[in-house]
């Protein structure tokens, strides 16, 4: 591991997004956006904001492959979960 | 260059975690997969709860979001501190580490202070107020369970690194245990994360 990948100075500039997104999170929900914009907007914040802790916090944009990978199993998991609960939620 | 040695070279040495250096590390990811997938399907389940339901209060409206905007702030802070407490462990600075795993851990008590007094203020106030209860409305129902579920592993959190932290003290731990408290701590606020959208915004 690099010590550039530890730097204060990278975990300061992810926390500093980390709080924007956060605001700007709690701004747009008082602005009476139509539901499926907001709804969509605070998915990909939200997306946004683990990947950026999982990649820079967790050091998992540094880390080795299987890590990854062992990380990104419960996501797969977590679709096929949808996906079989899917007739509960369009009952035929 | 030996013929191993050329076959290999395109392969980064520490490609496999199963070294002795990484089984703590590649330990605690196995563990947090497994509770992402409990987390998942809390989640999933309080998706589909939510969407089968005819009605649903506006969480914003019942919840209140200014406190958890607040609860969020700390617990991404936290994450911040237990991050600048590795790097301090990393430079051997154990009196710089001790003072940022100290913020971490008191940002974890007070994220669990402000959750007893949210519960507190919806089971006697809010709820009521809003013809909600715990045992009648899925509403209340998954947001206590997800809630409940996540305050658990802070709890558990801020004991593992106060344990870390008097190991570090007493210098039994090193920086390899540091991170792997790390990555427990930061999990915890990225389920955190997740579930301020999901529970509070959306």
């Amino acid at each position: 591991m690099t010590s550039s990948a530890h730097s204060t100075a990278n975990y300061l500039r992810i926390f500093y997004i980390l709080l924007a997104l956060t605001i700007v999170e709690v701004a747009i929900v008082y602005m009476h956006l139509p539901k499926i914009l907001l709804v969509a907007l605070l998915i990909v914040m939200a997306v946004w904001k683990a990947a950026l802790v999982a990649m820079h916090f967790m050091h998992l944009k540094f880390e080795k492959r299987t890590l990854a990978l062992i990380a990104l199993s419960p996501f797969v998991l977590c679709v096929f979960l949808i996906l079989m609960l899917m007739p509960d939620i369009f009952p035929r | 260059m030996s013929d191993v040695a050329a076959m290999h070279a395109g392969v980064e040495p520490a490609e496999t975690p199963l070294t002795p250096e990484s089984w703590g590390k590649l330990g605690m990811w196995l563990f947090l997969a497994g509770d992402a997938m409990s987390f998942g399907c809390l989640i999933v389940g309080y998706g589909i709860l939510r969407y089968a339901s005819k009605t649903w209060p506006v969480p914003a409206e019942v919840l209140g979001i200014n406190l958890t905007a607040l609860m969020t702030f700390l617990l991404i802070v936290s994450s911040v501190t237990m991050v600048l407490a590795l790097a301090a462990i990393q430079d051997n600075d154990k009196a710089r580490f001790k003072k940022f795993m100290g913020f971490t851990i008191l940002g974890g008590a007070v994220f669990l202070g402000l959750q007893a007094y949210e519960w507190t203020h919806l089971i006697g106030h809010t709820l009521p107020e809003h013809n909600l209860s715990f045992s009648k409305d899925l509403f209340a129902t998954t947001f206590f369970v997800l809630t409940g579920f996540h305050g658990m592993h802070v709890t558990g959190g801020v004991i593992y690194n106060s344990a870390v932290l008097a190991a570090v003290s007493r210098g039994r731990y090193g920086a390899k245990h540091v991170e792997i408290a790390g990555l427990y701590w930061h999990f915890v606020d990225l389920v955190w994360i997740l579930i301020f959208t999901f529970v509070y915004l959306v």
